[in-house]
């Protein structure tokens, strides 16, 4: 765990203006209770109270009532956004927490007890008693083909989802495949459709079988819902038209992986290209796993090689 | 790490050093204080306070100043602010028909007990910029005259004067006992009750609700409604405590309030007579109110057995879309990076692309 002693920032006391974590007891007490709901009835959409907290809708105030209901003052917090943890609002969320919970952050993601993510599931396989809180802007996966919402909690009753069937037939007939590469709906334990949060469809079967607790919290809409440890996730699709996930041609031009999701980064304005791994911290590990077998074997570490016009900030 | 989404903690830091010396603008002149705004811009104020869910003119002063005049953002920051407070009592209705009235007019009766007053308004103003107050050495301190007998200490409301000939729908009486629904406690919850439906449009922007007002009026779902009484001024606030028994006076505060009176045929179960639309916020926000009273009696059209076809009859509509906090963040939420589903899109529209040109090619060389 040398890797996690190195980048976990020092513990600080927090800001005594505001209660542990900002919301007060009771809040989270009733945020916690939601929780238990969710996790009982694993895809389901429960209501809840959610709070108006300091952060704008729409930019993780779910994911952020989820995390201040269950983290403590020992736990160790990971914040990403698309993937990378030194995106602006991930920065920001980290420094929320810092601020009114006085935790330990890190950029390891086994080294962290929670972790906060917008857009992905890291690469890294995660481990039981680790839990990741996803920020979802939309929490009905029906909600494009129902606007609302007492005919949409109906149809979950029911589970009556032969609407979303039909959606990704006609993307079959249309276009000869099913055309929904992100926020793909997945059935979750043969019981409840749930939207996945805007994770590309590369991230779906990360959620299957998972030793970690994944809590969805949707502050905008007021819900929250969980995929438990161990838990049955199934991205639809038909038996002649199997799930599959995104691949590309190229590695990724700083670590070189090929099974992790990449990003394309634009060098020029002259159509040059690269890519490169969304997961930022995987990227790196693998860089420097990388630098040190090439040390052993070669003495010098090797440079990341990087097309004409790219530049590098570290 | 390549762009500018990823600029991190610093950048951060600086934009905030950034908006701080942009707020306090040309260091010439005199910096604004949160006393000027709370007494010289004071429908601001009032429209931030109601919107914010706050009954509290300085702190919503506060919130201007920090939001350098963005209505908005400041609402924003009052709710956020909000969330911290404990919820020490719930109150006791109040009653308005003992404001302490400042305006009061009535477009339904000439002349209506306890008389019309017109109070602060701009309504009679012509709407000519008054270069006056652009001068150096400010306006003086302008006084009005004050009237030689004092209004009455009780008003009747308008409608409670139809209400003895059973010509309007009776008021629904207050519920004792019965909890009010709390949208800042509770999440929204369909058929919204009366009690969910107006708490949602007292905290609406005032924007929206205007303009979902507009469309009833312009054939939108309308019922053609009379200004039954609009009236402004200090009511007091009581609670009573449980080991109390009884119920104290805790404060005044100042609300807008608009009875609305709108036509009704009359069903199979109910005799033609006129309904009810509701209005009622923090402050001065006359229009705000009127408004929130016209989209509270489009909304009853179920209750009516009135066909709903237009949006301000829709309550899914309406209710979701109103909060401007709500609204503001999603929108604004656009700026986040979304990098990693945009790139999930640009595959697939590539592979699109690549399906389409060879069927073409295909068919072209059939």
């Amino acid at each position: 765990m040398s890797a996690v002693e190195m980048d976990a920032e020092a513990p600080a006391d927090w800001d005594r203006a505001y209660n542990f974590a900002y919301l007060d007891e009771q809040t989270k007490r009733m945020v916690r209770r939601t929780i238990l709901k969710a996790v009982a009835v694993p895809g389901y959409q429960v209501p809840f109270g959610g709070r108006e907290m300091p952060l704008a809708y729409g930019w993780g105030t779910g994911g952020i009532q989820v995390t201040a209901s269950v983290i403590g003052p020992e736990d160790t917090l990971k914040v990403i956004d698309q993937g990378a943890d030194d995106t602006t609002n991930a920065v920001s969320i980290r420094r929320f927490f810092a601020r009114v919970a006085g935790v330990n952050t890190t950029e390891a993601t086994e080294g962290a007890d929670i972790i906060q993510t917008r857009h992905r599931i890291p690469e890294a396989p995660l481990r039981e008693g680790q839990i990741l809180v996803y920020q979802v802007p939309q929490p009905e996966p029906l909600r494009r083909l129902e606007p609302r919402e007492t005919e949409t909690r109906m149809m979950h009753g029911y589970a009556e989802y032969g609407l979303m069937h039909v959606r990704l037939y006609e993307d079959i007939a249309r276009f000869g495949h099913i055309a929904t590469t992100y926020g793909y709906p997945v059935m979750v334990n043969g019981r409840y459709l749930m939207s996945p949060s805007p994770i590309p469809k590369f991230d779906n079967p990360k959620m299957a079988d998972n030793p970690a607790l994944q809590l969805f919290g949707a502050g905008r809409e007021k819900r929250i819902y969980a995929v438990p440890p161990y838990t049955e996730v199934r991205s639809l699709d038909f038996e002649d038209h199997p799930f599959t996930i995104q691949t590309w041609p190229d590695a990724c031009a700083l670590c070189g992986s090929t099974e992790s999701y990449l990003d394309e980064v634009v060098l020029d304005d002259r159509g040059g290209k690269m890519f490169v791994c969304s997961d930022t911290h995987f990227c790196t590990e693998r860089r420097a796993e990388k630098e040190a077998q090439n040390e052993e074997t070669l003495g010098a570490p090797e440079k990341p090689q990087l097309a004409e016009g790219g530049q590098r900030e570290r | 790490m390549y762009v500018a989404v990823k600029g991190g903690e610093r950048a951060i830091l600086n934009s905030h050093a950034l908006i701080a010396e942009e707020r306090r603008g040309d260091p010439e002149l005199p910096e604004i204080t949160v006393g000027q705004i709370h007494e010289q811009l004071g429908l601001s104020v009032d429209r931030v306070m109601a919107e914010g869910s706050i009954c509290d003119r300085e702190l919503s002063a506060l919130a201007i100043k920090q939001a350098q005049g963005d209505l908005v953002e400041a609402v924003f920051l009052l709710r956020a602010y909000r969330t911290t407070l404990p919820r020490l009592a719930v109150s006791k209705p109040i009653d308005t028909a003992k404001m302490l009235v400042r305006r009061r007019v009535s477009a339904a009766y000439k002349d209506i007990p306890g008389g019309q007053v017109l109070g602060p308004t701009y309504d009679y103003t012509h709407r000519l910029l008054d270069f006056a107050l652009m001068a150096e050495e400010g306006v003086g301190e302008p006084k009005a005259p004050v009237a030689e007998e004092p209004l009455l200490p009780d008003m009747p409301h308008v409608a409670d004067i139809l209400d003895f000939e059973g010509l309007i729908e009776p008021e629904i009486p207050d519920s004792d006992g019965e909890e009010v629904y709390d949208l800042t406690r509770e999440p929204m919850s369909f058929p919204a009750g009366r009690d969910q439906r107006l708490q949602n449009l007292a905290r609406g922007d005032e924007g929206y609700v205007l303009a979902l007002a507009y469309s009833t009026q312009r054939g939108y779902g309308g019922n053609h409604p009379f200004a039954g009484e609009i009236r402004m001024g200090e009511v007091s606030v009581e609670i009573e405590p449980e080991e109390l028994g009884f119920a104290i006076d805790i404060g005044d505060i100042v609300v807008s309030e608009c009875h609305m009176i709108n036509q009704f045929k009359g069903s199979a179960e109910r005799p033609p007579q006129f309904t009810r639309g509701y209005g009622l916020a923090f402050g001065h926000n006359e229009r705000k109110v009127m408004a929130m009273a016209l989209v509270d009696r489009a909304l009853r059209a179920r209750e009516f057995d009135e066909a709903v076809r237009y949006p301000a009859q829709d309550e899914e509509f309406v209710l979701y879309h109103s909060d401007s906090v709500e609204a503001a963040g999603f929108v604004s939420h656009l700026k986040l990076p979304h990098y990693v589903d945009f790139q999930a899109e640009l595959q697939l529209i590539r592979e699109m692309r690549r399906e389409y040109e060879e069927r073409n090619r295909k068919e072209a060389a059939e």
